[in-house]
Order: structure tokens, then C-alpha cells, then sequence
């Protein structure tokens, strides 16, 4: 065997610029396919981040039939839920929110808002708000002020400690009607959400909408965004279905993940081609090597060396390449998804419109999950196993007088 | 041919009736059309004749590099039409030495590494490959060249690691075709030089085929071959 390793590491070294070709080529295999992975992968993570984890949540609690009519009126008391859902192991807290749609105004300016109450330190602790305040500073529990998105405060015209006017229409059909001083803005990447999100701490909201003790929405926040599932079994199984809706985000967002799936539909095809392009480059080389050595393979068979054991030295040497090509592009990817991770492609035009309308915003982020990296390097390293058949049933079959013949 | 005349417990190569056809660009080829041979040990024979008269093709098929259409050949004793050509590989390996016309050594090794290959085949220790591949180098004069790759040495040079290679294992005989095409007149007169001596010396079977008149002058047993057939076999002192 050492002979077998030593000649095949010999033989790697002797035909270098063949060795270069063969290695180049896997190189780019792996570098293209992990891109393209990296970002359909990285992509999809920021919409789930952006659109999920950034505002709506993996799970949400609500009383039957809100998501279809969002309306104050379905409102629900809070407390029981609490109780009967905190013994879940992979519950975190469940964070409340009213929620409602409301004018918002100032001076001769007028839009339609989404006004949130919110418990300040859970929210912040679920959805990191604070760290979004771009001016002004974040609510505190008792507070009477507001945070405005900056997209919304752009087009209102407002700035910091300016009294903003609220009105809309409170539980069970009371005036809503408030004016609120502009404590700090939030800069919301989802730009749908930069267009209409005001947050309220939640006891001035249950105040403003007349439902005080009141929630509309209860969120959960989990350990890891993989227990989502157990989590819903675990919620339907303690509450009552017909009187409350458990819903994950995948019923909450249906286009989000209709368009996921097609993209990534769209993508393994992509992908499925790229194997494709890349098995024939490969393929070429061993076709070549194979050519130009079977001379060689036929005074090896010649002078007493078996088929296996040039296969085992073939299949060495293949997979010496594969192995140095895999890691070569594995290492020639690493940085620059580290680069598109920190500053993603920005889209432009209607791509960015079209992204804009599922309320993602339009970049394309990659994504530096090992996991790519290891299954992209060793779905081509399988691809290249398998192309090492090619050159072992050749030697299997190769008759020494014509090989030396040729 | 008669064959009755040999001592046959003495023969190293013992060939039948041996008939080899085969389809070359649509053309029926009859390379060779019944061929009766007997080669004893310690022989210096060489296999002549014109271009296409199945001097390659006998030189093959006694290698056990391809199979004959009919007849049969024994080397050494064993029939080598009833081996598997996993165990033809085998018996080449262990009773065969080839010498190549382009020397065919394998370019990654160095001379040393080239000679003790067959027998890492063999998977002999490490300490008497060292002493057999010293022995060989020594003989074909070449010890100072063991870790000289191919390409560092000349023609001649390498036709001699090809015969200490082919000589290694110890074969029943060594065959050699065309030994000489490659080399100038002075590497020719060695190389023949140092096969003759191995084989008065040491009692080696040599088999050539060859169109050189300096390998027929040496040789002490000449066969010739015209259309498939043995024209003539000619011994001489």
C-alpha cells in the first residue's frame, strides 16, 4: 500500500500542470456551488430574520379568527394563557402586543399607522429593538411617549419630542383618540415596516385603544426557532383550539413560504446543472489522463502489477485531487462569503420593488452556515468518486499489448 | 518442427501448434499459422524475420501478454492457457523479465526503485530487495546511478535498469523485444555485452526479437519466422 501511495503521490507531482487543470477545476466547482448555495441560503435566512424573527415570530397567539379580521375588538386576556403555556420546554416568555391600525398626524400631514403596544423590555429582549433607535431613546415600562418608524416619521415630517396625534377606533367601538410626544425613531429594515410601525409601551396603548388588560397578540419567543414545531404541538394540545388560534409562520406568512419553496425549487435545478457542467469538465480530465497513461497502465499490467492495485493508485491519485480541490475551494469561498455576508448585493429596480412586496429588504446576504460548505465540498467529492469509475473499469478491461501498442 | 530431440524436463518454454488470428481494419489476419517451439534453459535465442512475419505476436503470447487463437504454450511447466488473467499477471510477474524497446521504465521511480518495484509486487523484505537491487546495479554497472530518475540517464543506461528490472524476480527468462532499436552502436555492444555475460555466467535464458544484425551475431540459437510460420532454426557454437 505504501508503494501504491507514494507512486500515486509521485504521479500527482509529475504531470503538475495536468494536476493544476484537474484541481482548478474542482476548485471552481465547489467555489461556485457553495456561492450560489450560500446566498439562495443566506437570502432566505435574512427574509426569515427579516420578516420573521424581526417582527412577527415563529409562533403566534391570538384569539380565533384575529389573523382573518384584525380587528381590537378580538382582543383577549392574557394572564391564563401564560400559565398554561409556561411549563413548555422550549418557551422562553410569550410576548404581548396590542395591536391595531390607527391615523397618525401632524400638522396638515395624515397616514395610516400600525400601532403597536408593547411590554418594552420583552420586546426588546425578542426582537432587539432598542438596538434599532436611531434617534431619541428607547421606551421604558410607564412611558407615555411613542417610537416611530423612520420611514414614517419621514413622511410626517417629524422630529424628536414633536406630539404626534393619534386616532382610530378602540375595543368594542370607543373613540381612540391620543396625543403623543415623539420619544425616539427606529430604523426597521423591512421597509414595509419602516412605512407604518409606531410602538407604544403596552398599558398606554391598552389606554389608548380602551382595553386595558387587554392583548391582541401573544408571541413566543423559543429557545431555538427549530423547537417551533414541538412548541405548537405542545400549544394546541394545552389550549383550546376553538377559542384561540396557534399559528407558526408559516400559515401567518403563505406567499413568504410559497416563494421560498419556488426559489429553492428553482435553485437545486440551477445547482443540478452546474453538477452537470462541472461532472463533464471532470470527467474531460480523467478522460485525458486516462488516454495519455495507458501506455503506462500497460507496462504496469505487463511487468506484474494487478488492475486493482492500479485502480487503488488511480483512485489515490483521483482522490488526492478531489481532496486538495475541495479544500482549495472551500478556502477560496470562505472569504469572500465572509465579504458578501457583512456586505450583501443590494438589489436595484424591480428586483428590489418585487422584494420589497413580500416587506424583505432587497439585499442578498450570503450565508456562512458550515453546513453549506461541508455538504457543497462533499456532494462534488461524491460526484468525483463516482467519476473515478470511469478510469478503474478502463484499467479493469485495458489488455496490456494494445495499450503498449498505442 | 521435431521436438522429440529436446529434453523436455530442461525446457523453459514448451510451445503447441500455436495459431494466432485476428480481424485488423476489416483484414483476417493470420499472424501465426502453427507454430512448434521448445526453448531450453540457459538459451540465447533470437526470433527474426521481416516485418509482419509474427515475431511480436509469438514474443506476446510467450509473455502472456495475449492469448492465442489455438494451440497451447507452457512456461516454466505450467500451461498458461488455463491461468485467470489475474493469475497470468501473477505469473508474469514471478516467472517473466521483460525488456522493452522504448526501456519502459516507470518515470516516477528512480533506477533503484525501478528494479526492487517488481519485487515490492512480490512483497519481498525491504532487506533483501535492498541486497538484490545492489547485486543487479552492481551487474549492469550502474550503482552509482541508483537514485538517478529516468530522464537523468541515457538510452543505454536505462535499457540496463530495464534488464536488472526484468531480472529481479529471478524469471525462468527474460524476454526482450527489440532491445537494441533505441540505442547507438556503443550502448548496444555493452547492453549485449552484459546479457551475454549473465547468460554464460549465471546461466540466464535470454529471448530476443529483433531485426539487428549485431543481436543475430550474438545470439547462439537464431529462429526465423516468415508468414506465421518457423523457416528456420538455426543453432550455432
Amino acid at each position: 500500500m505504501t508503494t501504491l501511495v507514494k507512486l500515486a503521490a509521485r504521479n500527482i507531482w509529475r504531470n503538475r500542470r495536468r494536476t493544476l487543470i484537474t484541481a482548478a477545476s474542482i476548485l471552481f466547482a465547489v467555489f461556485f456551488s457553495i456561492l450560489m448555495t450560500s446566498i439562495q441560503r443566506g437570502t432566505w435566512g435574512h427574509m426569515v430574520d427579516s420578516v420573521v424573527r424581526y417582527h412577527f415570530g415563529y409562533v403566534q397567539i391570538h384569539k380565533a379568527g384575529f389573523w382573518e379580521d384584525r380587528s381590537i375588538d378580538n382582543a383577549m386576556h392574557p394572564e391564563d394563557l401564560a400559565e398554561t403555556l409556561s411549563d413548555a420546554p422550549e418557551l422562553r416568555s410569550l410576548v404581548p402586543r396590542i395591536e391595531s391600525f390607527a391615523l397618525a398626524s401632524l400638522g396638515s400631514r395624515t397616514k395610516g399607522a400600525l400601532v403597536i403596544g408593547i411590554d418594552p423590555s420583552l420586546e426588546d429582549s425578542f426582537t432587539s429593538l432598542r438596538n434599532r433607535v436611531a434617534k431619541g431613546s428607547y421606551l421604558a415600562n410607564g412611558d407615555d411617549g411613542v417610537l416611530i418608524a423612520e420611514g414614517l416619521a419621514e413622511y410626517l415630517d417629524l422630529q424628536i419630542n414633536d406630539t404626534l396625534v393619534l386616532i382610530s377606533q378602540g375595543y368594542h367601538g370607543t373613540n381612540a383618540a391620543g396625543k403623543y410626544p415623539v420619544k425616539g425613531m427606529v430604523h426597521l429594515s423591512n421597509p414595509e415596516l419602516n412605512k407604518q410601525m409606531i410602538y407604544m409601551e403596552l398599558a398606554a396603548a391598552q389606554w389608548f385603544y380602551g382595553a386595558e388588560g387587554l392583548v391582541t397578540t401573544l408571541v413566543a419567543d423559543l429557545n431555538q426557532a427549530s423547537a417551533m414545531d414541538e412548541f405548537v404541538g405542545f400549544a394546541r394540545s394545552r389550549l383550546d383550539t376553538a377559542s384561540y388560534e396557534i399559528m407558526d409562520y408559516t400559515e401567518m406568512l403563505p406567499d413568504l413560504i410559497q416563494a421560498r419553496e419556488l426559489d429553492l425549487a428553482g435553485g437545486q435545478i440551477f445547482l443540478l446543472i452546474l453538477y452537470l457542467i462541472v461532472s463533464f469538465g471532470i470527467f474531460g480530465t480523467l478522460l485525458m489522463m486516462v488516454k495519455e497513461r495507458s501506455y503506462e497502465f500497460g507496462i504496469l499490467k505487463a511487468i506484474g502489477m494487478r488492475s486493482s492495485q492500479i485502480n487503488i493508485m488511480l483512485w489515490l491519485e483521483t482522490m488526492a485531487l478531489g481532496l486538495i480541490g475541495c479544500c482549495a475551494g472551500v478556502l477560496f469561498a470562505l472569504p469572500i462569503i465572509h465579504h458578501l455576508k457583512r456586505n450583501p448585493i443590494r438589489m436595484q429596480g424591480n428586483y428590489a420593488e418585487a422584494y420589497e412586496q413580500f416587506g424583505v429588504e432587497p439585499v442578498l446576504p450570503a450565508s456562512t452556515d458550515p453546513q453549506i460548505f461541508i455538504m457543497q465540498a462533499l456532494t462534488i467529492f461524491a460526484i468525483i468518486s463516482l467519476l473515478s469509475l470511469y478510469p478503474i473499469l478502463k484499467i479493469m478491461r485495458l489488455e496490456p499489448v494494445k495499450a503498449m501498442r498505442n | 518442427m521435431h521436438l522429440e530431440k529436446f529434453d523436455m524436463k530442461n525446457s523453459v518454454i514448451e510451445i503447441r501448434d500455436l495459431k494466432k488470428s485476428y480481424t485488423e481494419t476489416k483484414v483476417h489476419v493470420h499472424a501465426l499459422q502453427g507454430v512448434d517451439l521448445i526453448i531450453e534453459k540457459g538459451e540465447f535465442t533470437a526470433i527474426v524475420g521481416p516485418s509482419g512475419s509474427g515475431k511480436t505476436t509469438l514474443l506476446n503470447i510467450i509473455g502472456g501478454l495475449d492469448r492465442p487463437t489455438h494451440g497451447n504454450v507452457k512456461l516454466n511447466g505450467q500451461d498458461i492457457g488455463l491461468l485467470s488473467d489475474n493469475q497470468l499477471i501473477d505469473f508474469r510477474r514471478d516467472h517473466i523479465g521483460f525488456v522493452f524497446q522504448s526501456y519502459n521504465l516507470i518515470p516516477v521511480l528512480t533506477a533503484k526503485e525501478n528494479v526492487e518495484f517488481v519485487m515490492l509486487l512480490q512483497k519481498q523484505t525491504q532487506a533483501d530487495r535492498d541486497a538484490r537491487t545492489l547485486e543487479l546495479m552492481t551487474a549492469v554497472g550502474l550503482a552509482d546511478r541508483m537514485h538517478n530518475r529516468p530522464n537523468e540517464l541515457s538510452g543505454g543506461q536505462q535499457q540496463r535498469v530495464a534488464v536488472a528490472r526484468a531480472l529481479a524476480p529471478k524469471p525462468a527468462f527474460i524476454l526482450a523485444d527489440e532491445p537494441t532499436a533505441n540505442l547507438d552502436s556503443k550502448s548496444t555492444a555493452d547492453l549485449l555485452d552484459l546479457m551475454a555475460t549473465l547468460n554464460q555466467e549465471e546461466g540466464i535464458t535470454f529471448v530476443f526479437s529483433t531485426h539487428d544484425q549485431r543481436v543475430i551475431d550474438r545470439a547462439r540459437r537464431v529462429i526465423t519466422l516468415e508468414d506465421g510460420k518457423i523457416r528456420s532454426d538455426e543453432y550455432r557454437a
